[in-house]
């Protein structure tokens, strides 16, 4: 097992250059989400428009791996609908935790998370953006979500 | 013992520690996790598979010849961690479950039917969880206060701030030996002292202490002394309490069950004496034969030797992280035990840890349950390498390494 296997360019340039990071003004909805392992606190703003996400953002700070995927997750689901997220929230899920995952096409950037799976005590920090994203979409009033 | 060899063979101690063979990610194991759990020697892995396999029956119960086997193996452990502590008397020594539970006895055992609202409990800023929460649940149970004592931006304690902040209502002063997310060694013996004069009693949380030097709970005078088995070498699961026996004796029972009565109808229990009032319950017999095996197996080597060994360590591993550009060591005290907190610029201590994990070296990561402490320095989380008896200056070079290369990655 490589480092670079975890560690690969996409995360690391995701994780130095984060994309659509910062916030995003009312009538956007925002949820709060925390890993009490390692102190991960991460904020996803979502502007919900017309059924999908017109626009999402995150804030906050955390590890590589966590940052990367919050990142990575913002230009995948922008324009989506929630139903989609959710199912490719599933699919990223599967990647991040099955050994024998497949890599599905329609991951496309996402697939760089894959090394995560090797690293088991880890993929708290790839899910936790994917979680926050849910509880937001999922209720008007997001409880902070917690990895614990 | 010189800068590049203790005073004892470390090729033979380390042959001791069956683990430190065992081969992580295809590297050679660099165990530098002492601070959360100290390995086990064979000596330690056999005392316990030898009570099992020997000696083992229920404690201070039956008549018959294993049952007695078992009480004196573990009366004979008791009598191991007295020596160990210098207690006055077996009566001052209770078993439990470890550190954790030391605390929360003495929290609802002495705090809670002494508390009234108003009163005071003392404790520090750098504080592990283990001995903040269990007096938040005192302090909300009785309306008392907890009072804390800050640090400098060494963090170091100054006793004028402790005699400041003992006040008519404080009922205990209750603090860290070594803190564990910091290296710093408190000045017990002063902090005790101070803590006397104004007539309050104090709990001193020996679990990071132990395994780097002697205690001797009389030349302290503290009033309750607590430590795991399992960061001194011995298993996990064991802990002691040491107390003062007039205080334990003043003391109510904590938990009921076996063992920890003389008689019991339904109108009125008696309870037993001390220790046994403590300690209800089939106890932990394995864990403290082992737990007397780790003791022998430190004293052996001779406790100041660990602790010179491991002070040469930390002068190394604080040369050659200090040296790493970007690096940033949380925790200078002047008086340090054998382990250091850092901060890696533009390197996420959780990544850090498993990059190094990928090098065979294990290393804590996060906010080593002592958040307050941690925050203080307004970081997130730490990376700390701690250091024990068995390990290599080499195995410092190695981590100091494995941090350049996990900094270069991330540039």
């Amino acid at each position: 097992m490589d480092l670079k296997d975890l560690y690969r360019d996409v995360i690391l340039d995701h994780n130095k250059r984060p994309r659509n990071f910062g916030a995003l003004a009312p009538p956007a909805r925002d949820a709060r989400g925390h890993n009490p392992l390692c102190g991960d606190q991460l904020t996803v703003h979502a502007l919900i428009e017309d059924g999908v996400v017109k626009d999402v953002r995150f804030e906050g700070s955390g590890c590589a791996i966590s940052v990367a995927s919050a990142s990575l997750m913002t230009e995948a689901v922008k324009g989506l609908s929630p139903t989609a997220i959710k199912a490719l929230h599933a699919k990223v899920h599967d990647l991040l935790t099955r050994p024998d995952a497949p890599s599905p096409p329609e991951l496309g950037k996402l697939a760089a998370l894959g090394g995560v799976r090797e690293y088991p005590a880890r993929v708290k920090c790839a899910s936790l953006a994917w979680r926050t994203l849910e509880a937001l979409l999922a209720a008007d009033d997001a409880a902070p979500v917690s990895t614990e | 013992m010189s800068n590049t060899h203790p005073a004892y063979d470390l090729a033979t101690v380390r042959a001791d520690f069956p683990i430190l063979s065992r081969e992580i990610r295809g590297k050679p194991l660099t165990y530098l996790d002492n601070g959360a759990s100290a390995q086990r020697p064979h000596a330690v892995i056999d005392a316990e598979r030898r009570y099992a396999e020997e000696c083992h029956a229920n404690v201070h119960r039956g008549v018959h010849t294993l049952s007695q086997r078992a009480t004196d193996a573990f009366e004979g452990a008791r009598e191991r961690v007295r020596r160990f502590l210098n207690a006055r008397s077996t009566r001052e020594v209770i078993f439990t479950r470890g550190t954790t539970e030391s605390i929360n006895l003495v929290a609802q055992s002495y705090g809670r039917p002494k508390l009234q609202p108003g009163d005071e409990i003392l404790i520090t800023w750098m504080e592990h969880h283990a001995n903040i929460v269990p007096w938040q649940l005192v302090c909300a149970a009785t309306g008392a206060e907890l009072k804390v004592v800050p640090f400098n931006e060494r963090g170091e304690i100054d006793p004028d701030d402790v005699r400041r902040l003992i006040g008519p209502r404080t009922r205990l002063f209750a603090f860290t030996h070594v803190s564990n997310a910091l290296g710093t060694v408190l000045p017990v013996a002063d902090l005790t002292r101070i803590a006397h004069e104004r007539g309050v009693p104090v709990l001193v949380d020996g679990a990071q202490a132990v395994p780097h030097g002697s205690i001797d709970v009389q030349a302290l005078d503290v009033d309750f002394y607590a430590f795991s088995g399992h960061k001194l070498y011995g298993p996990d699961g064991i802990g002691v309490l040491y107390g003062k026996e007039h205080l334990l004796e003043a003391m109510p029972p904590w938990q009921g069950g076996g063992d920890m009565i003389l008689a019991v109808t339904f109108e009125k229990t008696t309870y037993n004496e001390l220790p046994y009032k403590f300690e209800a319950g089939t106890p932990h017999m394995s864990g403290a034969v082992g737990l007397a095996a780790a003791i022998d197996y430190v004293e052996t080597l001779g406790l100041p030797s660990i602790a010179a060994w491991e002070s040469v360590l930390l002068s190394h591993a604080t040369e050659r992280l200090q040296a790493i550009e970007g690096l940033r060591i949380i925790g200078t005290a002047r008086h340090k035990a054998g382990l250091v907190s850092f901060v890696v610029d533009g390197v996420h201590p959780h990544d850090l840890g498993t990059i190094l994990d990928e090098s065979g070296i294990a290393i804590r990561t996060g906010h080593h349950c002592a958040m307050p402490a941690i925050e203080r320095f307004k970081v997130p989380a730490t990376a700390r390498a701690s250091f024990g008896l068995y390990n290599t200056r080499e195995e410092i070079d190695r981590l100091a390494d494995a941090v350049i290369a996990a900094r270069d990655l991330f540039r």
